[in-house]
Parts: C-alpha cells; structure tokens; sequence
C-alpha cells in the first residue's frame, strides 16, 4: 500500500457495513418501510380522502415526500451511529485504530454505508407509495439529487453522534429529541402555510422544513420556500457536518486515550 | 547488527485520570526475534504495546517500527504490525472467513483467497470457516484474532497474552504456530504473566514492574546470571539441629531433618561450596545424596519485582 488513501480499507469497512444492514433486513429495512406504509395507508388512503387536496395534490400524494424524508432522516442518523458506536461499546473498534486508515476512509465508508441503506429504503418507499396513492414526479434529477444530499448529511450527522456517545442512551437522545419533532413538526403532514402567522415565523429556524419543502417541490413543483433556498439550506446543513466532522479529526478522536 | 524492526525511546504516558502507566522505556526489538514482556498484572504490558500499535496515544518519546515513526508515519507503521489484543472482542455475527477477509482489506492488501486458506488451516480454523464468531469457544475466537492479525501478512506480531484462560492442550498448539512463524521471518513479541510461556518460547525477556522496564536479557542469560541455585544434601542420619560451626551457610534444614539446603548465586565469584562441604565434614555431618537445582524463571522474576519495589 502506499501513502494514499486506503481503498482497501474503505471497501472492507463498507461491505461490513452492508453485511450488517442485510443480515438484520427486517429491522434495518423491512420495518421502516412498513412504518412509513402504515402511515401512508392511515393518513393518506385513509383521511386523506376527507382532506381537501393542496394546490391539486390529494393528501395521500402530497405526505409522501414528508414520510420518506422522515424515515431517510432517523434511519440516516441511526445507522450512521451505531455503525461507529457500536465497535466502540464492543471494542472492536481496536483494529480499525491499529489500521493503516485514517480520518478519510473511515468517514467515507461508514457515512457511505449508513447513506446507501437509506437510499435502498427510500427507493422501496417510494415505490410502495407509487402503488397505495396516485404520486407524480415532476422533477426526478432534483429528487435523486435531495435524497441523496440528505441521506449523506444525516449519516454525516449520525457519524458525528456516534464518536460522541459514550453510551447508548446519549447515541438514542439526539434522534428522539431533536431530530424526530423537528421532521414532524417540518411539514410532513402539513404545508407550512397553514400555521398561524407566529408559529409559521418559528418553523422557518426548523432546518427539516427546507429539506421537506425542497423534496417535495421536485415532486409537485410547489414547496413551503423557495426551490433554491431549500437547495442551499440542504447544502449549508452537509458543510457545517463536514466542517464539524473535520474539527472531530483534527483534535483527536474522542477514539483513543 | 541490524537496526532493530522496533525501538522504543524515552516513552512516556501518562492516562487522562493522571495514572502514569509507564516511564521512560526504552526498548530495542531485534528483527526476527521472540520477545517476552513479562510482568505482573497493571505493568504495563498491554499500554506499551497499545502504544507502539496506535491504540494510545504516547505522553512522550519515539517509537519506530521497520524505520518508521509511529505517530508522524502511521500508515507505514501500521501496515507492517499485525495485532492480536488481550481482550475477546469479535463481531459475533460475523463468519471467521469474512471478519479474517475483512483484516486484510482494512491493512490495505488486495483479497487473497489462498493466503487466507492457508492462515485458517495452519489455525485449525478451515472447518469453522462458515461457523459466525458467537458460536465458538474462547479458545477458537483466539485463533480466530490471530488469523485475523496474520490476515494481512505482518512483519511484526504482537500476542498480548495469547494463553490467558487457554486450556494446555491449545496453549501448545499455540506456542507451535508461533514457532512456525518466527521461522518464517515474523518478529513476535508478546505478554504473559505466566513465566513458562516466557520460558518456553522467548529468545528473550523483558521484565516490567509498575510502568518501568526494569530488565532485558536473552532468557538463557537471564536464568545463567541471575539465577540461584540449591544445593541439596540428603543426610545419612536425620540431624536434630544444626551442628556448631555451620552458622555462616544460612543452611535450611528441614522439619525431619533428612535435608540440608544451601543456597548460592552462581553469578557470584565464589559459590561457597568447597567451605560448605570442608565445614560440613569438620562439624562430623555425612550425607548419602545430593542434587542442584536451577531457580526458574517465575523465582527470579519474583525476586527482581521485589528488588524494584525497594527502590
Ligand atoms: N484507559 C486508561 N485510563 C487510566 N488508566 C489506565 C487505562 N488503561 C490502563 N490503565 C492503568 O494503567 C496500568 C497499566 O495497565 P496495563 O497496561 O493494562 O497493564 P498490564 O497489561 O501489564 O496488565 C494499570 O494500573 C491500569 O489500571
Ligand atoms: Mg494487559
């Protein structure tokens, strides 16, 4: 091997990674895609037929871009945790510090990882919801391009969870308490619009809000915000991770003694 | 001589908690060689070794191996050091064919099926190979660490405890591959407590005691200087007590009195033994018997961590 970067290494980790998520498929992608089906089912097939549609689109379709970034959002973060908390609490984590790798590749495999799983589960999302309700995708391109920029921000988001957590109440606190209200509270089950005037002022600081109107603009052409505010919301989220994950790196692990 | 594949100087660490846990080492590992660390629990041993692997991070000093600095050329250290770590820790859902794979690929070697076949058999692990960790014995998960440290053919291994908890029939199986692969040019260094081990399988020996490296020697030197010998003799009659004149021996005579023991260093000039035995006849004692015995490594070990504990 020479002095660059460790492909090796990379591949190795990923395939564990992958491994992981295949042999647990139940509970790594069969039940977040039944959660958001049931959801899907209750508050579109169901309700939403007594729901009068947004701008043309029938409730059902118009949660689905909501309930996708949802579960790519908490599986993101999740699976990027545990992925690096996990040999930590088990100590494996020794051969990965004992490896000719560094910050690079280690970043690159578990964030790739934790972001092809939530790729894999969004596109089996999305063609559940294309079966159960009547979904249009205006803008494909745009849309691949925002669940992907998503999924890797929030592995990068879950990465950087999981090197701080020391147990696994701290790797569970932050998706419970933060990440979980702020997607249901940005606009999953409702535009933003219809909050009244104050709480409509205090959505705009949500950071989820930009993600889900940005989505869903790819799919109906029509957001909470602006297209390229969202894009650049989006964009901004991924650099202050990458900025903070680079920080982690430069002053020591948090991994050793 | 060579330059030697590791070395160690002025190493220095002291833990966030403010325990230091070793001072000022300095070791030389010469290329090729076995390497006994031995020492008492809370030494040291597993720091050092956690340090020149990149595990820990130094307090102070310099480590190279193979030439290069541990800590500023970490991927060219690394990539020569395979490790296999005192505590089990193994993804138990994973298969040994896949985590040994693994290894590999993480040291930046390309997949080779064939050396990886021949890691496993010379481990006796070929039948396990679809077998995931959880469902082998300690001993097998063992082996299994150390397929996975010779996955990705190292110049340098370090064993850190390789037999603690192992049973005697695996110890020896043990001790067997680690021959196999000092032949076959791999420095090895590893931990024990356990003395025989030392004993049985190091060229040579380091003693460390409360973080300090208080001895190197080649193990044949070590016992040959530093070891005590006993001179025992079988009376002819049970002796009641020790005769007049004698007093200057320190002798040890046992409870029945059939034995007389004296005990000489053999590092000393004079062994005293020609006095004993013109004493001995001069006080009328006769014996019918006598045998030496060399001190084994585990009493001079004993004695040494008592010496540093004086100091
Ligand atoms: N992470 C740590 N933080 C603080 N003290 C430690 C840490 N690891 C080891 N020590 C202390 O350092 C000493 C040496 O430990 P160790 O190197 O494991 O010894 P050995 O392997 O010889 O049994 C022990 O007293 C141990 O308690
Ligand atoms: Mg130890």
């Amino acid at each position: 091997m020479s002095a660059g970067i460790n492909g090796h290494a990379i591949a190795a980790i990923y395939k564990f990674e992958m491994n992981r998520t295949f042999r647990t498929i139940w509970q790594s992608i069969a039940a977040p895609v039944l959660t958001t089906t049931l959801y899907l089912i209750v508050f579109g097939a169901g309700l939403g037929g007594r729901i009068s549609p947004f701008h043309g689109v029938p409730y059902g379709a118009f949660i689905v871009p909501g309930l996708i970034m949802l579960s790519v959002l908490t599986q993101s973060v999740a699976n990027a945790s545990f992925g690096i908390y996990f040999p930590k609490f088990s100590g494996t984590i020794y051969e990965i510090l004992s490896a000719p790798v560094g910050a690079l590749e280690i970043v690159i495999a578990y964030v790739g990882a934790a972001a092809s799983k939530s790729l894999i589960l969004a596109s089996v999302s999305l063609a559940t919801a294309f079966l159960l309700v009547p979904l249009r995708v205006d803008h494909p391109i745009l849309m691949l391009m925002f669940l992907t920029l998503t999924a890797f921000s929030f592995s990068l988001f879950g990465f950087i969870i999981g090197i701080w957590a020391d147990g696994f109440e701290k790797l569970q606190i932050i998706p419970l308490l933060v990440v979980t209200p702020l997607t249901f509270l940005g606009g999953t089950f409702f535009p933003i619009s219809v909050l009244p005037a104050a709480w409509k002022a205090v959505a705009l600081f949500n950071p989820v809000v930009y993600l889900i109107s940005g989505f869903r603009w790819s799919f109906f052409s029509q957001g909470d915000v602006n297209i390229g505010v969202s894009l650049a919301a989006t964009l901004g989220f991924l650099s202050v991770c990458l900025l903070i994950v680079w920080r982690i790196f430069q002053t020591g692990w948090r991994l050793k003694n | 001589m060579a330059s030697p594949i590791i070395s160690v100087k002025g190493l220095n660490k002291t833990y966030r908690t403010g325990f230091t846990a070793l001072k000022d080492v300095n070791l030389d590992i010469e290329r090729g060689e076995i390497f006994a660390l031995l020492g008492p629990n809370g030494a040291g041993k597993t720091t050092l070794i956690s340090i020149i692997c990149g595990i820990v991070n130094p307090s102070e000093g310099t480590i190279t191996a193979d030439g290069f600095d541990v800590v500023r050329q970490p991927r060219h250290a690394r990539s020569r050091i395979g490790l296999v770590p005192q505590e089990l820790t193994t993804d138990a859902f994973e298969t040994v064919w896949n985590t040994t794979s693994f290894s590999r690929g993480l040291f930046g070697k390309s997949p080779n099926p064939a050396h990886i076949e021949k890691t496993l058999k010379s481990l006796s692990l070929w039948d396990k190979k679809d077998s995931q960790l959880r469902t082998l014995s300690g001993g097998m998960k063992r082996r299994v660490m150390i397929a996975k440290a010779l996955s990705h053919e190292p110049e340098i291994l370090f064993l850190d405890e390789p037999t603690a908890g192992v049973d005697v029939e695996l110890r020896r199986d043990m001790w067997d591959v680690v021959r196999g692969l000092r032949e076959s040019g791999v420095t090895i260094i590893l931990t024990t407590h356990y003395i025989e081990e030392a004993e049985q399988m190091a060229d040579r020996v380091g003693v460390i005691s409360k973080g300090q490296l208080i001895l190197v020697e080649e193990k044949t030197e070590l016992m040959h200087k530093l070891g005590k010998k006993e001179l025992s003799l079988q009376m002819a009659e049970p002796l009641a007590a020790l005769p007049a004149g004698l007093e200057a021996y320190a002798l040890d005579l046992s409870s029945d009195g059939a034995t007389l023991t004296y005990t000489y260093d053999t590092q000393q000039e004079r062994t005293g033994i020609t006095a004993l035995m013109t004493a001995l006849q001069k006080a009328g004692v006769r014996f019918r018997d006598l045998q030496t015995k060399q001190s084994s490594l585990e009493e001079i070990f004993v004695s040494l961590v008592h010496q540093g504990d004086r100091r």
